[in-house]
């Protein structure tokens, strides 16, 4: 513990909420960082936030947790139960941000006496209001591009008329650049603006002159009560002005600038952060003209961002932890780095490395999505790579980033450099294989010519490897620019195995080196390390014993958060029992790649080359692949040939599991009912099997993850289309067909077994009719509607098919119920997204206990027996991607499209699902209109909702079919070709504030629901999609309304009622 | 095309790495030394505080934005030899005008590429700054001659002064303050700081008296930075303790020559402080200023007389980094307030400096 200036004994700490695009895990990192930073100066910490598959929720992270709504008012009610002396708010993103600004406009702050640690109110307003911030800048003489801070479409239109297009547009207080967008004409312009009006919680637009196509780069930098300033990290975006940082590939440290341009902005850094009196980190984005050399600062965070956690894992310094320090009054020079434990926080890093990041797209499982990037951010993850030139670094990112390579026609890549869309790179590279002129390239990317030049010398060892004759030299010199082994095989006709094989003879090894935050002038101790193709190697393995556990990789749809969590958990189960945890993985924003999460940290691709090269240098007693999703499961048949150790489930209970025969063949055994099912190799074939099975059917591509071109097909039409639309099939990758069961309820279970028995930690029940992908389903626990008995005969049936898998560790396994009668959809030998939830709703860390599982222990020794009986509900609401993806319908259905989760937990399972539903961010209105569009098997139920909702003084709209069963009162709307009043305009008029519309038959464009699911998103108004969830949604809101929603720390819920009973 | 070069270094501990040349084709002794500045090369090579020393940059990418005589600290190219990992040969920037390559070649100085740098930073960190051999060759070398050469190399009697400073009195702007500068090997960033802020500045060779230097009716004296080891600038450090009547301001080799003058004694750091990021605390202030910094000797701390205070102290090792004469207009610096490479945080110096004249 240091000396502190102030006499602050219990902090508030603010979580970001759910994952969304432009807001993920790097928050979980900041704050559970700030966490453990907060505490080692004995200061008690409460953490609120509504997502529960955060490290910083953990009971042993923070000292108080609070899984609620992250709403002002649900934060009053903590702030007057805690009684915190501080609160920070720059850990938890622009949703803490915005939080701690209303707290303070709503005087809670001045009344229970808070005081903001760190950055404070005033400069949030400096940094976030757009009018302030250039007032500012041009007081203290900063250059900023001409831009106003329009309050009104006149005033906007009056700037349009003076400046030329095109036009920059961003709405004031908004994360991740939503709604914001180039305009480069006047149509493009109102639409944007009204768009952005709409989104600013402010009412607030910035309309800005261009500085498109000027190079980017970014300073990270933080500053003390003391008023020391230091950067820790300047960055340089490959792709210049005009596409958010977020959605550009960034390399750190800057590679273009000459020392006195890298100066001059790290002058002015300065400048605008002393001028700001940020206390913490911040971040400044500037543009430079290089031709010029002129420059414009163009925007600051206040806080802690997807920027600073990246500059922390590229330079190897927790800015998190040193910020939250500060915050509590100490200065940079009384801080130790406690990465290096050699070097004063007060220090700026030096690099010998070079990092890329590259952003991840959810293109593949939105396939209908407009692809092209720009302000908005669109990525829902990144991942970092680091090697020693930047060629290694660009070779390691852009396998690191698990996109199968797209193939782009010759006639297309114009279009991609120019739009430009996510696959600019594969573009620029197909470009340069072609020939073209690296001037073009330049002219119509407007990136530097350094970059290209750079990416040309990668593409060039391709050509090479075509054209020479393969040798030692030859391979060694593809490894040292960043090429796998397989790239290398398949460019020289070999296999994979060969070339490795030949490499490891030639003693081509990998050298690790460590992250030290100082080029190797001190000797350090961090235990970070990357690989490259050099002499010295620094890693050097412990005879301890030992175990690696294998991560996810970047967020993706289907693959987020949750699995970076359970590897954090296994790292701490191995680490409490005496084992050394080496974690393997490359997303920079993430908990599990934070320095002092594992014992040892390689930040590296997850292939299977990355992992051996590991692996053989580190010989650990086993490898845990169950934790890192489908990206590490990906690997555990392949290690395992190679003679690795897969500590846990065997390679082949996961091959039974992901095998439809295998698992169809194993269940028939068990004597569990299954779905109908059949595979096809042909379109003929699965035309057959259907008319056999019956419609409606669930087609789906074999081997997928999150549901990836999954569908529910009705008739023999639609399953021709969707074959030759939507899937290749052949003999290899076949086509699945299930019977889809209609009208049932889908539950899953989650649970650990050691081999001799399952412990069941409960059932999840899926809130929406079967058909909605796990995933994207409301669930809750414990179940409301399935029967006891079921629910028993569910925990049978799962003990079975755990134990038949030779399961060790954790398990899912999906059910659908009909009538009483019990499906099995799938079993997943692995810890699945909800295990974080449900540990958290059971107050059992289940990753902890499958790891020690693994280890060996059994469940017995760990006293875990029954299903725990709650005397609480947890519900996890979910949040989706489509305001950020133009072009997306809303609708819900197999396939995966939620970025993120929420939790709602409370004694009744309406206040329950009412605090996950507002969690998820759904703006659930307190009176107003409701409009009423439903399906046919839905409009006959839908009267008594229309009454409660009336009761609770809602006014009702219709469309004519379904106004039909709804009460005479009703108001009646025409359809949306039939003219006014229709849905959209008395939106557009503000007079409906929800809307329920479920739609017949899954996501199809330009439909009426597809029009109104966009306006509702685009407003920001609640529409929900699925019957069931409408029946909830009027539960919860009947419940709020009649009872006073209360707060309780986490892990109080049901013990009250324990101690009345 | 041009026959590929190669190139190797030996360390005078025993260790030889092989990699390409670029550069002059050339044989060069040194004391090796390394940087941390990630950028700011072509200020580095053509300082003179680097005269007789073979440099590593920790920065793997080097020569990206090439050449431009702005960036010069000096005429010319000072350092013996150049060990980077990756060398930009096209180089892209608005004022480039030539690679480093080219540069390197035309001013007849070696250099290597492609070697595991971080393993020579760490062996220098390890074992101290040592005397080093680069060849950079077409076809063979022999690498017995490098080894000998490594190994029996002796700088310390060196007066690597001697070869950088100014040989004649130059006059740089036409201010009112009248500051003469003492040329030890003095950067061209120091010049530029003076006369920016209204000074005239008067060079004036290293070796020049008390008495000439009054002569010039000076105002005020700075006394530069310059390489090797200032022990051997006793009879200079002598002249300028007849000089403190006037204001003074020390840098670098000027911070250890105005310590020795008051008789406080320096000593050699293992690898010495070269880069851009060392903390340095201002004691009073009690701030923080991120230096640049290069310099292989310290002032030791307990020679240092009465009339002296301590005023800086680096944050990493605690060494001196300013002293300050307690009652006369007398200070100096062990780091860089000019950068050139590196942050601006500390030119508030040459303010306060000017204020004094």
């Amino acid at each position: 513990m240091s000396v502190r200036k102030n006499n602050i004994k219990k902090v508030l700490v603010i979580g970001s909420g759910p994952i969304v695009i432009g807001q993920a895990a790097e928050f979980d990192y900041s704050g559970s960082q700030a966490c453990a930073s907060l505490r080692a100066e004995g200061v008690e910490v409460v953490v609120v936030n509504s997502n529960p598959a955060t490290i910083q929720t953990d009971n042993d992270v923070a000292d108080i947790v609070y899984i609620e709504p992250l709403r002002w008012d649900v934060i009053e009610k903590i702030i007057e139960k805690e009684r915190p002396d501080g609160l920070i708010a720059t850990m938890g993103g622009q949703t803490a941000l915005n939080l701690a600004v209303e707290l303070h406009e709503k005087g809670v702050l001045e009344k229970y006496g808070v005081e903001i640690l760190g950055t404070g109110i005033e400069s949030i307003r400096l940094a976030e209001d757009r009018g302030k911030f250039k007032e500012l800048m041009q007081k203290i003489g900063e250059p900023v591009p001409e831009s106003i801070a329009a309050n009104s479409m006149d005033e906007a239109f009056e700037f349009a008329r003076e400046h030329a297009f095109p036009l920059i547009l961003r709405p004031a207080y908004t994360l991740g650049g939503t709604g914001g967008g180039i305009a480069r004409n006047i149509e493009e312009f109102e639409r944007l603006l009204e768009l952005g009006f709409n989104l600013s919680p402010a009412h607030q637009v910035l309309v800005e002159e261009s500085v498109l196509g000027l190079g980017e780069f970014e300073y990270e930098m933080i500053r003390d009560s003391y008023d020391n300033c230091i950067t820790i990290c300047n960055m340089e975006n490959i792709d210049p002005m005009g596409i958010h940082t977020g959605e550009s590939i960034v390399v750190a440290p800057s590679q273009t600038l000459t020392d006195d341009e890298h100066q001059m902005l790290r002058s002015a850094a300065i400048k605008i952060i002393r001028a700001l009196k940020i206390e913490g980190g911040c971040n400044i984005q500037f543009a430079l003209d290089q031709k010029t050399g002129k420059y414009y600062v163009i925007e600051v965070n206040p806080r802690l961002s997807r920027s600073s956690a990246l500059a922390s894992k590229a330079t190897g310094y927790p800015i998190a932890r040193v910020a939250a320090k500060i915050a509590l009054g100490l200065g940079l020079h009384e801080i130790r780095n406690a990465v290096t434990k050699t070097t004063p926080a007060a220090f700026e890093p030096a690099l010998d490395y070079c990092v890329i990041k590259i952003p991840r797209w959810p293109f593949d499982k939105i396939p209908e999505g407009d692809r092209t990037i720009g302000t908005q951010m669109k990525s829902t993850g990144e991942t970092m790579a680091i090697g020693r030139t930047f060629e290694e670094a660009f070779g390691k990112a852009l396998r690191s980033i698990e996109v199968k390579k797209p193939k782009i026609r010759p006639e297309d890549i114009e279009y991609h450099l120019t739009a430009p869309t996510d696959l600019r790179i594969f573009a620029i590279m197909e470009a340069l294989k072609k020939g073209w002129s690296k001037e073009r390239i330049c002219h119509l990317t407007n990136i530097h010519p350094w970059f290209i030049d750079r990416i040309e010398n990668y593409v060039m060892v391709e050509l090479r490897l075509k054209r020479e004759p393969f040798g030692r030299k030859l391979l060694h010199e593809a490894k040292k620019h960043g090429y796998s082994d397989e790239q290398i095989a398949s460019i020289i006709g070999h296999e994979a195995e060969m070339v490795r094989q030949m490499r490891k003879k030639a003693g081509i090894l990998p050298a690790y080196k460590m992250v030290d935050t100082c080029a190797a002038e001190f000797a350090a101790t961090t235990p970070y390390y990357y690989s490259t193709y050099e002499e010295e190697n620094e890693s050097i393995p412990s005879c301890k014993r030992k175990m690696i556990i294998i991560g996810s990789g970047p967020i993706r749809i289907g693959q987020g958060i949750e699995f970076d969590y359970c590897c954090c958990h296994a790292a701490f189960a191995l680490r409490e029992m005496g084992i050394e945890a080496i974690m393997i993985n490359n997303n920079p924003e993430t908990v599990s790649t934070d320095f002092d999460t594992s014992d040892k940290l390689y930040f590296e691709p997850l292939t299977y080359e990355d992992v051996m090269n590991i692996i053989e240098h580190e010989k650990p007693e086993g490898v845990i692949v169950q934790f890192g999703g489908q990206t590490a499961i990906n690997l555990a048949q392949k290690l395992e040939m190679s003679g690795v150790k897969i500590v846990g489930t065997p390679a082949e209970g996961i091959d039974i599991a992901e095998d439809r025969e295998k698992f169809k063949q194993l269940l028939h055994k068990l004597e569990i009912r299954q779905p109908e099912n059949a595979t096809a190799t042909t379109e003929e074939e699965a035309v057959a099997a259907a008319a056999k099975i019956g419609y409606p059917i669930i087609v789906r591509p074999s081997y997928v993850i999150a549901g990836r071109g999954m569908q529910i097909v009705y008739d023999e039409e639609s399953l021709r289309n969707y074959i030759k639309e939507a899937v290749e099939v052949s003999e290899r990758r076949p086509v699945l067909i299930d019977k889809y069961i209609e009208k049932a309820i889908e539950c899953e279970i989650d649970g650990v077994a050691d081999g001799e028995r399952l412990f069941v930690g409960g059932i999840m029940e899926h809130i929406e009719r079967a058909g909605v992908h796990s995933g994207d389903a409301l669930n809750v626990v414990p179940c409301v509607r399935l029967k006891k008995a079921v629910q028993e005969k569910i925990i049978e049936y799962s003990e079975k098919i755990a134990l038949a898998l030779g399961t060790i560790g954790a398990i899912n396994i999906q059910y659908v119920v009909q009538n009483d009668v019990i499906y099995v959809l799938e079993a997943n030998p692995r810890a699945s997204r909800t295990m974080p939830f449900l540990s958290k709703a059971i107050g059992i860390p289940l990753i902890k206990l499958a790891t020690k599982v693994i280890v060996g222990k059994k469940l017995s020794e760990l006293g875990m027996r029954e299903m725990p009986k709650l005397k609480h509900y947890a519900v996890k609401g979910v949040v989706f991607p489509f305001l950020k993806l133009p072009g997306t319908d809303t609708v819900t259905g197999p396939e995966m499209r939620s970025t993120g989760e929420s939790m709602g937990i409370d004694d009744t399972y309406p206040a329950a699902l009412w605090k996950a539903l507002l969690g998820a961010g759904l703006k659930i209105p307190e009176s107003g209109g409701v409009a009423i569009s439903l399906k046919d098997g839905d409009k006959e139920r839908a009267a008594p909702l229309a009454e409660e909702l009336e009761k609770l003084g809602f006014v009702i709209y219709a469309t004519p079919t379904t106004a039909r069963f709804l009460p005479p009162n009703t108001n009646l709307l025409k359809k949306i070709a039939d003219g006014e009043p229709n849905i959209i305009s008395e939106i557009k008029k503000g007079k409906i504030h929800l809307v329920f519309n479920t739609p017949k038959r899954g996501r199809i464009a330009n439909t009426d629901g597809f029009k109104i699911r966009r306006t509702c998103l685009e407003r920001n108004i609640p529409c929900i999609t699925s019957f069931e969830a409408c029946e909830a949604l009027v539960e919860a809101m009947k419940e709020a309304r009649e009872k006073k929603i209360s707060v309780e720390r986490a892990n109080e819920y049901g013990k009250d009622k324990k101690r009345q009973s | 095309m041009e026959p590929e070069k190669k190139a190797v270094l030996v360390l005078a501990e025993g260790s030889i790495f092989f990699g390409h040349g670029f550069g002059a084709l050339a044989r060069r002794v040194g004391e090796i030394v390394f940087t941390t500045n990630m950028t700011g090369y072509e200020e580095s090579l053509t300082d003179p505080s680097y005269a007789g020393q073979i440099l590593v940059s920790t920065y793997p990418l080097i020569g990206n934005y090439g050449m431009h005589a702005d960036h010069r600290e000096s005429k010319k190219i000072q350092i013996e030899g150049y060990v980077i990992r990756q060398l930009c040969s096209a180089p892209h920037h608005a004022k480039s005008n030539s690679s480093l390559a080219k540069a390197m070649e035309t001013e007849g100085i070696p250099g290597i590429y492609g070697i595991d740098t971080r393993k020579i930073v760490k062996i220098i960190r390890e074992s101290g700054v040592m005397p080093a051999c680069i060849s950079v060759y077409e076809k063979e070398e022999d690498i017995q001659e490098l080894i000998w050469m490594a190994k029996n190399l002796d700088y310390s009697k060196i007066n690597f002064v001697e070869r950088v400073s100014q040989k004649e009195v130059l006059r740089y702007g036409n201010g009112n303050k009248k500051v003469v500068l003492i040329d030890y090997g003095a950067k061209f960033g120091i010049i530029k700081e003076l006369t920016s802020r209204g000074c005239t500045v008067i060079v004036v060779p290293y070796s020049t008296t008390a008495e000439e230097i009054e002569t010039y009716g000076p105002d005020g004296i700075l006394i530069s930075n310059g390489p090797g080891d200032p022990a051997l600038l006793g009879k200079e450090s002598a002249e300028l303790k007849k000089l403190f009547d006037y204001p003074m301001f020390g840098i670098c080799l000027g911070n250890q020559l105005l310590a020795q003058a008051v008789g406080a004694k320096t000593y050699k750091l293992k690898f010495g402080h070269r880069g851009g990021n060392h903390p340095v605390l201002d004691i009073k202030k009690n701030k923080v200023v991120i230096t640049t910094q290069n310099h292989g000797y310290a002032v030791d701390e307990k020679s240092l007389p009465v009339e002296f205070e301590v005023t800086h102290r680096n944050l990493i090792d605690n060494t001196i980094e300013g002293i300050s004469h307690k009652e006369l207009p007398i200070f100096a610096v062990q780091y860089h307030p000019e950068a050139n490479p590196g942050p601006y945080d500390s030119k508030y110096l040459f303010d306060e400096f000017v204020k004094q004249l």
